[in-house]
């Protein structure tokens, strides 16, 4: 095959291809140089000097407000919205499998609630919360906020991956004697492990990076969207990009641990 | 292969392993009464009523959708019935579920548990009958060592062929010592040779332990070569219940005669009816063929019906225009024409076109047989056969 040749097309695909990844990673980049900007060093290029000065202030405290905190609470809540949506969509794709009266209306209301513009859920979240009295906290009204979000989308990937499971694997487990909570732990749960993870991570991606949905509930104290966002108004020094390439490449950091996860699991799955 | 050393064990008793003992006479009938299974508006059994006796192999045939795997599926458990009610050895189970029911199935797709070894895989429905560790450990063992695959306890399925597999579905279900053993299409994700060998394997274990098995196939050799009994549905009912034998020799309606193959079936108007020794003999009408002489009963003279013969049951001779082919007591005769030679190996099967109506015939004859004459293509014959072997079928 060393002779094969490459018709034009080829060069052209994988130049437009080239393009594509620069443009979607370029930005990022230019970020990562920019936070190894000198002490004296300000937001555009050129660099002037190098050094590890901003990454280092992010973990200070700052005037608009305290990253590490902000990082700890959009963490947190992450970790406990990723814990919910699992359990829930998990819980809802068992229920899908079955017909069941109302199933359809149930259905098209959870998916059309992902088309409601997330201002408006905020705000609405907002309102009916100072209405029954109760302070916004982001552990309180943001993890409903962020519910809205993760919950219609994992309960669609739960669907997706329930309808791909071969139902004679269950029916197995029954016929030798199994009973439901037996063959949901002993068969069920071990083939779908991996989709699980999968939807974990999702959910915990979408809350952490989660912006609009949490921007007029989270009460006195910021998620880390919500902090950035506050600093790019405020603070003109590279520390704004420092903050972006740490939770980047904790972003990252995570996303490789997930894949790794799923794939130990879905070694014991069938190919 | 260690299924042989098995059987032979069979014979000397100090010999049988636990397993063997506990299978034998644990055999149970199944007895479906006017059981009925609608989804909706649609039915997919309907009325049905069969005995199935303890220590039968029963295959349910018919082509598919016609309700043959939800009938086993009701047995199993694994669909509950609309109307009507199932006994396993004497006891009701329309209200057990499949957990309970002293039943095992053998899927499809066998369904082994692909993240588990071959070893948990039929070690999991002794854990949930709570059978001790040490006891789990002699049964599995025994089971490994039936369908001789000891040495595969650590993998996976999906490390296995597909006769491994098939093996170790069989042994996950026997190992719960079921006393009805239900088998979905078990061949059908086979190739052609190993099918051949998985079948009589299959029946082998069955006539072992004197297990009842029902299959569920569409495959009619299969059925045949494995059967004590065979139920053809179609379209939610049952056709026939008859042995193999009796199938193959006496069909009982047209759906039979054509689903079992090859059979020639002439449709006609009933113009005559002798009672004669055991069958009366019957005169068939057939539009543009005259007479056919067909053996039967229970005929009423002036109804449309048909006939049924063989493909083997026949005999060509070139036609001469001094004998033109004309149906007697001595034999049926219609003049075709050859019009293709297939053959197929120990058989070549000869199609034929009858010369006056265009129907398609088939004719079947040993090659040896059919290389010792100078008969071909395009060349006009006379076939005939006898009114013995020509069956009236009422409907």
């Amino acid at each position: 095959m060393d002779k094969y040749k490459r018709s034009l097309s080829y060069y052209f695909l994988a130049a437009f291809f080239g393009l594509f990844v620069l443009f979607l990673y370029g930005p990022m980049l230019s970020m990562f140089l920019l936070s190894l900007q000198g002490t004296k060093g300000t937001l555009t290029f050129p660099m002037r000097g190098f050094s590890f000065y901003w990454l280092q202030s992010v973990f200070a405290e700052q005037r608009v407000g305290n990253f590490v905190e902000a990082f700890g609470r959009s963490f947190s809540l992450a970790i406990i919205i990723a814990l919910i949506t699992v359990v829930f969509s998990v819980l809802a794709g068992l229920a899908f499998r079955k017909q069941f009266k109302g199933s359809s209306a149930i259905f098209y209301l959870t998916i059309s609630s992902l088309i409601v513009p997330s201002i408006l859920v905020s705000l609405g979240i907002g309102i009916l919360f100072s209405l029954i009295n109760l302070p916004v906290q982001w552990f309180s009204s943001a993890l409903a906020g962020h519910l809205t979000w993760t919950l219609p989308f994992a309960f669609l990937i739960m669907l997706g991956i329930f309808g791909r499971f071969n139902p004679a694997y269950e029916e197995a487990a029954r016929d030798l004697g199994a009973s439901e909570t037996t063959t949901f732990w002993e068969v069920i749960f071990p083939l779908i492990a991996a989709s699980v993870v999968g939807v974990a991570l999702l959910g915990f991606t979408l809350s952490y990076d989660e912006f609009t949905r949490t921007s007029l509930i989270s009460g006195a104290t910021n998620t880390l969207p919500l902090e950035i966002f506050g600093m790019t108004t405020n603070v003109t020094s590279p520390a704004l990009y420092a903050l972006g390439t740490l939770t980047t490449i904790f972003s990252f950091a995570l996303i490789g641990v997930t894949l790794f996860t799923i794939q130990f699991l879905s070694r014991r799955q069938i190919k | 292969m260690n299924i042989s050393t098995s059987t032979t064990a069979t014979t000397t008793s100090k010999n049988q392993s636990q397993i063997e003992q506990a299978l034998q006479n644990n055999a149970a009938g199944v007895l479906m009464n006017s059981v009925t299974k609608k989804y909706g508006s649609f039915t997919a059994v309907e009325d049905l009523t069969l005995e199935i006796p303890a220590g039968y192999y029963c295959c349910l045939l018919g082509p598919s959708g016609c309700g043959k795997t939800t009938a086993l599926r009701m047995i199993a458990g694994h669909e509950e019935v609309t109307s009507g009610d199932i006994f396993i050895g004497g006891r009701k189970v329309n209200q057990i579920p499949a957990a309970k029911r002293s039943t095992s199935m053998m899927f499809q797709s066998y369904a082994l548990f692909p993240h588990k070894t071959i070893w948990e895989n039929i070690e999991f429905g002794l854990k949930m009958q709570k059978v001790r560790e040490a006891e789990r450990r002699t049964r599995v063992g025994e089971m490994l060592d039936l369908v001789g695959l000891s040495h595969l306890g650590d993998r996976k399925p999906d490390q296995l062929s597909g006769g491994q597999r098939q093996r170790i579905a069989l042994a996950r279900s026997l190992v719960t010592r079921p006393q009805v053993l239900m088998l979905d299409e078990p061949l059908s994700a086979l190739d052609e040779n190993l099918r051949v060998r998985m079948r009589t394997e299959l029946r082998k274990i069955q006539k072992q332990f004197g297990m009842t098995f029902i299959q569920v196939t569409h495959h009619v050799e299969e059925a045949f070569s494995l059967s004590d009994q065979i139920v053809v549905m179609t379209h939610g009912k049952i056709d026939q219940v008859a042995s193999p034998e009796e199938l193959f020799d006496t069909p009982a309606s047209q759906f039979v005669a054509k689903f079992m193959g090859d059979n020639n079936i002439f449709q006609g108007k009933v113009i005559n009816c002798v009672q004669d020794s055991d069958l009366d003999l019957i005169q068939l009408e057939v539009e543009g063929l005259g007479t056919i002489f067909c053996r039967g009963h229970g005929v009423v003279i002036g109804t449309e019906a048909a006939c049924s013969i063989r493909p083997d049951l026949m005999f060509v001779e070139p036609y001469s225009p001094d004998l033109p082919a004309k149906s007697s007591l001595a034999a049926n005769q219609i003049s075709a024409r050859i019009t293709a030679v297939e053959m197929t190996g120990y058989v070549t099967r000869v199609c034929l076109m009858a010369e006056s109506t265009g129907q398609e015939l088939l004719y079947k004859v040993r090659t040896e047989d059919w290389r010792s004459n100078s008969l071909h293509e395009g060349q006009l014959v006379v076939l005939s056969w006898s009114k013995d072997n020509c069956i009236f079928l009422a409907y």
